[in-house]
C-alpha cells in the first residue's frame, strides 16, 4: 500500500502550489468568460484616457524581455562557441517558449478582436512599429518551437528529425538573434511615438537600444533565477560555474544600460524630476537603485558572486527592476499626460498571476517529464539523483 | 491639399446641433456626451466664457495610421482620417499614440471596435460637407478646402486682431491638421494640447523602422562572422592537439 504511495507521488504529487496554481487557473477561466461576455470594461480598469493597463506592460513588455535569456544563451553557446554553458541552453529556451506563449495567451485577452491577430499576415503597415513587432513575435515563437523540438522527439524516439534540425542550429540561432533584437528593441520603439505623454525620466530617442540591453541583463538574471528555483523545486544543485561567469555578462549589460538611462536623463534635463521626489521621481529611483545600481554594484564583488545567495539576490533584484522599469514606461510615466491614475482591476491581475502560475506549472512538467536538465528527466522524489 | 473644417471659438454658442446631426448622420447610440466617447465623435464644451468643439483634427501624417498594424486607419486625399472596423484587432496603438487623444473604444462590447469622427468620408465623396458644418447656423464651423480655410482663418486675425489670440491651431501642431481652430482666449486653456511637436510623431518611429533591412543585412552578416572565427578557431585547436601527439577528443 505504502509503496504505490510511493510510487505514484514520485509521478505526480498535488501539492499546495499544484493547488494554489489550480486555483489560479479557475480564477484565469471565469476572466476569460467574463470578457468575451461583458467586454473589456467589465474586467480592466482601462478607459479611453488609459487603454494599456498591465496585460502590456507586465504580460506583453515582460514576457518578451525576461525571455531574452533564451538568444542570449544560445548566442553565446552556438556562435561565440563558449560550449560549456551548453547544459542551461535547453531550460533557457524552454523559458523563452513558455514566455513567448503567455504573452500571446495575454494578448488574447488584451485584444479587442483576438480572432483577428492573424490580421497583420495579410493586411501590411510597415510604418507601424506593432506590425513589426507582431511579426517578429510570430516568427520567433516558431523559431524557438523548432529550437526546442528536438526535446521532445528525443523522448518519443524520432531521433532522425531531432539531428536534422541540429544541423540546421546556426542559421537558426541567427534568425533568432535577428528576430529578438529587432523586437526587444521594437518594444521601446513603440513608445518613441508619444513624445508629449511619455515622462522625460523615461522618454528617450535611445529607448529601443535600452530596451535591448536591459532585456539582455534582466534574461541572465532569469537564467540565473530558474536555475535557482529549479535547484529548489527539483533537488539540483546549482551550476555555479557556469552562472557566475553569466552574472558578469549582466553586470556589464546592466552597467551599459544604467549609463545609457543617466545619458538621456541628462539630455532630457529631467534630473531636476528626481530631486523634487514626487510620484514618477520616486518610482524611477525605486527602479534604479533595484534593477541597476545594487546588481551592478554588488555583483561586480568576486566574492559575492560566487556566493549562491548573493548571486541569486543580486539577480532576482535585476529581474524586478527590470519588470518596474517596463511598468513605469507604460503606467507611471503615462500617467501624468492622460490626467488620470490607472490601478489594474483585481481580475487584471488574476489573469497575469494566473498565467505565470500556469508558465511555471508547465515548466515543471516539462523538466519532469523531458531531459531540460542535464542528466534527463527529474524526478520530485525524495531521493534525486545527483545532478550532473 | 484635401478639404478640412475652421472652427472659430468666438462665433460658437453652444447650442450643439454639430454633435446632435454627427450622431444622426454616424447613428451612433445615446445621447451626446460631455466628453468624446466611442459613441460621442464630437462634442462641444464650455471652457472660459467660450465654447469649444472637440473631435478628430484629421492630421496631414496621422499618428494613428502610421501605428496601426493592419492600416485599418488611413489619410484619403480628399482629408479625412477614416477607419476600417472589419480589420481592427483591437490592439488600441492609436488610442494610445494619438497626440490629440481622440480614437475612443466601445469598452463596454464583447466584440469592439474603435469609435472617432471619419470627416463625413461617405458625404464627401458625394460632394457634400460634413453634417456638422451643414447644421451649424452660426458658421462657428466651416467647410472648405483647406488652403481657402487657412486663408479665412488669416483674414479674420487680420481684420480683428483684438480678437483672436494670433495662431491659428492645427497650423503645424503634430505636422499640421486638416482641421483647424482659431479663438480669442489661449488654446491651452480651453483644453487643446498646445505643446505638441511642430514634426508628425510618425517620423520619430519611422526613423528606427526605415533602417531595419540595412540592420538585418550587417547583423546577420556579423552573427556569421562571430560564428565563422569561433567555429574556426576550435577547428584550429583540434589540429593542433592531433599534431601535438595528442588524442583529438571529440
Amino acid at each position: 500500500m505504502t509503496d504505490t504511495a510511493t510510487l505514484a507521488s514520485r509521478r505526480f504529487r498535488p501539492g499546495f502550489w499544484t493547488f494554489v496554481a489550480g486555483i489560479l487557473f479557475l480564477a484565469f477561466l471565469t476572466v476569460t468568460v467574463i470578457r468575451f461576455t461583458k467586454g473589456l470594461g467589465a474586467v480592466t480598469n482601462l478607459s479611453d484616457k488609459f487603454p494599456w493597463g498591465i496585460w502590456i506592460g507586465f504580460d506583453l513588455l515582460c514576457g518578451v524581455g525576461l525571455a531574452a535569456g533564451a538568444f542570449t544563451l544560445t548566442a553565446v553557446v552556438h556562435l561565440f562557441n563558449l560550449k560549456k554553458f551548453e547544459p542551461i541552453v535547453r531550460p533557457t529556451i524552454l523559458t523563452g517558449f513558455l514566455g513567448y506563449s503567455f504573452v500571446i495567451v495575454a494578448l488574447l485577452l488584451d485584444l479587442g478582436q483576438p480572432w483577428r491577430i492573424w490580421h497583420a499576415i495579410i493586411y501590411w503597415n510597415p510604418h507601424s512599429v506593432m506590425f513589426e513587432v507582431a511579426w517578429c513575435v510570430m516568427l520567433y515563437t516558431t523559431v524557438l518551437a523548432v529550437e526546442f523540438a528536438p526535446v521532445v522527439l528525443e523522448r518519443f524516439g524520432f531521433n532522425a528529425p531531432a539531428r536534422f534540425i541540429h544541423r540546421l542550429i546556426t542559421p537558426l540561432v541567427i534568425l533568432g538573434v535577428m528576430l529578438s533584437t529587432l523586437h526587444q528593441s521594437s518594444l521601446g520603439t513603440l513608445y518613441l511615438i508619444v513624445p508629449s505623454k511619455l515622462h522625460p525620466l523615461w522618454y528617450s530617442p535611445m529607448l529601443p537600444v535600452q530596451f535591448y540591453i536591459s532585456a539582455i541583463g534582466a534574461g541572465i538574471g532569469m537564467v540565473v533565477l530558474e536555475s535557482y528555483l529549479s535547484k529548489r523545486a527539483f533537488h539540483r544543485h546549482l551550476e555555479m560555474d557556469l552562472l557566475e561567469p553569466l552574472a558578469r555578462g549582466m553586470v556589464v549589460a546592466l552597467g551599459i544600460y544604467g549609463l545609457m538611462r543617466l545619458q538621456a536623463i541628462q539630455r532630457n534635463h529631467a534630473f531636476g524630476s528626481i530631486l523634487e521626489f514626487g510620484y514618477e521621481g520616486r518610482m524611477f529611483l525605486l527602479e534604479f537603485t533595484l534593477g541597476v545600481i545594487l546588481p551592478v554594484a554588488l555583483m561586480s564583488f568576486r566574492r559575492l558572486r560566487s556566493d549562491p545567495n548573493w548571486l541569486v539576490g543580486g539577480a532576482f533584484m535585476a529581474v524586478l527592476g527590470f519588470v518596474m522599469n517596463r511598468l513605469n514606461v507604460s503606467i507611471t510615466g503615462m500617467e501624468a499626460a492622460s490626467g488620470t491614475r490607472y490601478i489594474p482591476s483585481a481580475m487584471e491581475i488574476i489573469v497575469s498571476v494566473g498565467l505565470v502560475a500556469t508558465g511555471m506549472a508547465v515548466f515543471a512538467f516539462a523538466v519532469r517529464n523531458f531531459s531540460i536538465f542535464p542528466g534527463g528527466p527529474v524526478g520530485a522524489g525524495p531521493d534525486p539523483k545527483p545532478g550532473a | 491639399m484635401g478639404m478640412g473644417l475652421l472652427f472659430d471659438a468666438t462665433r460658437c454658442v453652444g447650442c450643439g446641433a454639430c454633435s446632435s446631426a454627427c450622431k444622426e448622420q454616424n447613428k451612433l447610440p445615446g445621447p451626446v456626451e460631455e466628453v468624446l466617447t466611442a459613441y460621442t465623435w464630437t462634442t462641444v464644451q464650455p471652457r472660459e466664457g467660450l465654447n469649444v468643439r472637440r473631435m478628430c483634427m484629421h492630421c496631414e501624417v496621422p499618428t494613428c495610421a502610421s501605428v496601426c498594424p493592419v492600416a485599418a486607419l488611413t489619410k484619403t486625399p480628399e482629408g479625412p482620417v477614416v477607419y476600417d472596423a472589419e480589420r481592427c484587432m483591437g490592439c488600441r496603438y492609436c488610442m494610445m499614440a494619438c497626440p490629440f487623444e481622440i480614437p475612443k473604444y466601445q469598452w463596454d462590447r464583447p466584440v469592439p471596435i474603435v469609435g472617432k469622427c471619419i470627416l463625413c468620408a461617405g458625404r464627401l465623396k458625394e460632394g457634400k460637407q460634413t453634417a456638422c458644418a451643414e447644421a451649424c447656423a452660426y458658421e462657428a464651423t466651416v467647410f472648405g478646402k483647406k488652403e481657402d480655410l487657412v486663408w479665412e482663418a488669416r483674414t479674420r486675425l487680420r481684420q480683428k486682431p483684438g480678437e483672436y489670440v494670433n495662431h491659428i491651431y492645427g497650423l503645424t501642431e503634430a505636422g499640421g491638421t486638416s482641421v483647424m481652430a482659431i479663438s480669442s482666449v489661449p488654446f491651452d486653456k480651453l483644453g487643446l494640447k498646445t505643446k505638441l511637436p511642430g514634426e508628425p510623431p510618425a517620423m520619430r518611429t519611422w526613423q528606427v523602422l526605415s533602417n531595419i533591412p540595412d540592420f538585418v543585412a550587417v547583423w546577420g552578416v556579423l552573427l556569421y562572422g562571430v560564428h565563422w572565427i569561433t567555429a574556426r578557431r576550435e577547428d584550429v585547436a583540434h589540429a593542433e592537439a592531433k599534431d601535438n601527439g595528442r588524442e583529438n577528443r571529440s
